[in-house]
């Protein structure tokens, strides 16, 4: 061997900071210790975050991708390593954000044969990756990483995972650096759409009284903000955001509705159920914005922009599909555009604002809303914030206003408690000037929170917001609202003192037991120079609304607890049950 | 009886990377299609697989599975064509249990369909018959009267018609 013969998991390491990957996240084990030495020997620029279970190696990669649109990569053991990334993986593949995952393994000549640590995960992910290796020599390793990184992101993105047997760590690796890609099949085709579709979509615009643009991830993905608000602005048309849509058209924007769905706005699902044309650019329309899919816009024109031809009519058919890029096909289309005549549309939704506002209850205890409004006040909207998954989650969405794309992080498709707390940390590292806020749950932070130890040391000043209902939050509001109150594994007694808990770790703990405080405990987090947690006692029994029930249509909107009786510890004011369809 | 639920003809041509069957097999097993028969070869050169696939399910289910298989990384195409569209094969070996007595009757079935003997020993004949799916099951019908003893099929392939491309 030459004095410069690398082996393969030095190739490894060199090929990843080639290529561009700026951080890693993770934890060694008998099986990656090749790749870690070599991370010892060759890495140069790469940062390199030891963190407490790999479970947040792959969420802190995710909240890194999520914040600075440039994929990480997480580097894990065999067998049980690799193993808790699966809840990670799955949760940036179901929100397309780009990943490398390196998982070592058994040495070649053990691979089916029950070795220790051994565990298939090549084949255990299959489901949940956009692609994936298992590597049968060194000399493939500068090819795959490169295809790798071009895979995890181009076209929709995603997570790819590159199993490593260790004996090809330590083998001789002579092919170049300088790799060629060899991907006959992969066609991400940022423009499948032809100027006759372009054409169709601008007539049917034409033709609109009544359109409603709904505008999702794919739109925060190819960085499209600014021809979403010009076509907008040009068409007069509302726009509603997607839960990872969010942010992407600004939130005060007089056009705007914010959310849709399950608990978005009762405008913007109005809106929706009276539009008579409905546009997704970059939204895969799943089932928790849609009500009932079959009676989603029903007679309304549905055109579909997406840049994977497989999300046209999984649950919505469209009238018109148009697979491409979300800022390619807008910028397409802008010159075809006239001016919306849509001014009576808008006074209509404008009057909706008016009817069913989105307010919050201040009295009677602590309410998240609340809380959020004033962090909207005290960073000026700047902050980026992530959240865990839960009720805490849907008031974030509904009540932090944000007026710019890739700044609020939170788990969409997968819905994964524990999010929260790793994707912070990975965003803060991605963003290192800029205020990051985690607000989670008691139940989702306990899932994650032995990575308060990685902002500790990394000192991150993330700033944890945890909603502290003493509940699975969310699932109580389900059992309470659909299942006649039969709280059943919800109580979460028990719970630690969660301010001692973070000075434990050496994170600034902070108790937030009244409204009044509000404004001075949030200043004192903000302002603190490292990491801090405030744990929000809120009220207990609270409920999000405005929800579609499940299994209903986006008419049947619902603003308040249906039994709600007087005199109980409900949050919200009460009121008659309404529905938008009643109201309207 | 229920309806019939309708059978589709996939073509599906791939990189020959490990795994790439399994990916594919996954995105009918999701959609709760059943595979009735699979069909892995060499390509036309050796970086390249045909897979012929014969299923069974919805329509709306078969655009997705069309759309998610044609995602998969590794696949250049993935088509359905109709029966009409392509020309469609299918191989099958079928040992009978035959005495002497019954030997005749057999060999007659095997000529009408033009079958060819491929084994022969005192209790037992193996045919060998290629053509349509149908044709095949006409025949192992009409064989069914005698002990079928074993039956392989190799599953259909397709190939289109004139210039177009399968
Ligand atoms: C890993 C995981 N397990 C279970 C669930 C189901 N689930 C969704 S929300 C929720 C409750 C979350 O409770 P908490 O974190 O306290 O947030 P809250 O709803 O109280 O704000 C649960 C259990 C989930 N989404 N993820
Ligand atoms: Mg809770």
């Amino acid at each position: 061997m030459s004095e410069n013969q690398m082996n393969g998991a030095e190739a490894l390491i060199q090929s990843l900071e080639k290529i561009g990957i700026e951080i890693a996240f993770g934890i060694p084990g008998g099986s990656a210790i090749p790749i870690y030495d070599a991370l010892y020997k060759v890495r140069r620029k790469m940062k390199f975050v030891l963190v407490r279970h790999e479970q947040n190696a792959a969420h802190e990669a995710d909240g890194y991708a999520r914040a600075t649109g440039k994929p990480a990569a997480v580097l894990v053991t065999s067998g049980p390593g690799a193993a808790n990334t699966v809840t990670g993986i799955m949760t940036a593949y179901m929100d397309s954000v780009p990943m490398i995952v390196v998982t070592g393994q058994s040495v070649r000549g053990m691979l089916g044969k029950d070795a220790f640590q051994e565990a298939d995960i090549f084949n255990l992910t299959m489901p949940i990756v956009k692609h994936s290796y298992l590597l049968k020599n060194a000399n493939e390793i500068p090819r795959v990483i490169k295809e790798a990184y071009h895979i995890a992101t181009t076209g929709r993105p995603g997570p790819v995972l590159i199993d490593v047997p260790k004996d090809v760590g330590t083998e001789a690796c002579t092919a170049e650096l300088e790799a060629e890609m060899n991907l006959p099949g992969y066609k991400p085709n940022p423009k499948g759409y032809g100027p006759e579709t372009i054409r169709q979509i601008a007539d049917a615009l034409a033709k609109s009284q009544r359109p409603v643009i709904i505008a999702g991830h794919g739109a925060v993905l190819s960085r499209a903000e600014k021809e979403l608000r010009q076509f907008a602005e040009t068409l007069q048309a509302p726009v509603a955001t997607t839960l990872l849509g969010k942010g992407v058209f600004p939130d005060s924007h007089k056009l705007s509705l914010q959310g849709l769905g399950m608990h978005g706005t009762a405008y913007a699902n109005r809106a929706v159920v009276e539009c008579d044309l409905m546009i997704s650019v970059g939204a895969r329309l799943d089932d928790r914005i849609l009500g009932v899919p079959s009676q989603f816009c029903k007679n309304a024109v549905k055109i579909h922009i997406d840049i994977d031809a497989a999300e046209f009519g999984k649950l919505v058919k469209p009238d018109i599909r148009c697979r491409g890029d979300a800022k390619t096909v807008l910028q397409d289309l802008l010159p075809l555009l006239k001016k919306g005549d849509t001014a009576e549309w808008i006074k209509r939704i404008e009057g909706f604002k008016k009817k069913w506002p989105m307010t919050y209850a201040k009295k009677g205890g602590l309410h998240p809303p609340q809380v959020i409004d004033a962090l909207n006040k005290l960073t000026g909207g700047k902050a980026v914030m992530t959240t865990d998954v839960g009720q805490h989650q849907m008031w974030a969405w509904q009540f932090f206003r944000c007026d710019k794309p890739w700044q609020f992080i939170s788990s969409g498709g997968a819905g994964t408690m524990g999010f929260g707390l790793p994707a912070a940390i990975g965003a803060q590292f991605g963003r290192p000037g800029e205020t990051v806020v985690a607000i989670v749950g008691d139940g989702g932070f306990q899932m994650t929170m032995s990575d308060l130890a990685t902002a500790v040391i990394h000192k991150l000043p993330v700033k944890i917001i945890l909603m502290n209902n003493h509940y699975l939050g969310m699932v109580r509001q389900w059992q309470d609202m659909f299942y006649d109150e039969r709280y059943s594994g919800v109580d979460l007694e028990g719970n630690p003192d969660f301010v001692e808990l973070a000075k434990a770790y050496g994170v600034l703990g902070l108790n937030l037991k009244r409204a009044a405080d509000i404004p001075k405990v949030l200043k004192k987090a903000l302002e603190h120079p490292g990491p801090a947690l405030v744990n929000v006692e809120v009220v207990h029994h609270e409920e999000v609304f405005p929800m579609v029930p499940p299994g209903k249509p986006l008419e049947d909107t619902v603003l308040c607890h249906p039994r709600r009786k007087p005199g109980r510890p409900a949050g919200r004011k009460n009121g008659p049950a309404q529905t938008g369809k009643k109201n309207a | 009886m229920s309806k019939e639920i309708p059978a589709h003809n996939l073509s599906i041509y791939v990189a020959n990377r490990p795994g790439a069957l399994a990916r594919i097999a996954q995105t009918f097993s999701r959609r709760g299609f059943n595979i009735e028969s699979l069909v892995v070869s060499a390509g036309a050169t050796g970086d390249f697989s045909r897979m012929t696939i014969t299923a069974k399910g919805d329509e709306a289910g078969l655009e997705q599975i069309i759309m998610q298989c044609s995602k998969l990384v590794d696949v250049l195409a993935c088509r359905e064509h109709t029966d009409e569209e392509v020309v469609a094969r299918e191989l099958a070996l079928v040992k009978v249990a035959v005495d002497s007595a019954h030997r005749g009757e057999v060999l007659q079935i095997a000529d009408h369909f033009r079958a060819k003997t491929v084994d022969l020993s005192e209790k037992s004949i193996v045919l060998e018959a290629t053509g349509s799916s149908e044709k095949l099951d006409a025949m192992v019908d009409l064989l069914s009267k005698y002990k079928i003893i074993e039956l392989v099929r190799t599953g259909k392939v397709i190939m289109a018609r004139g210039e177009r491309e399968t």
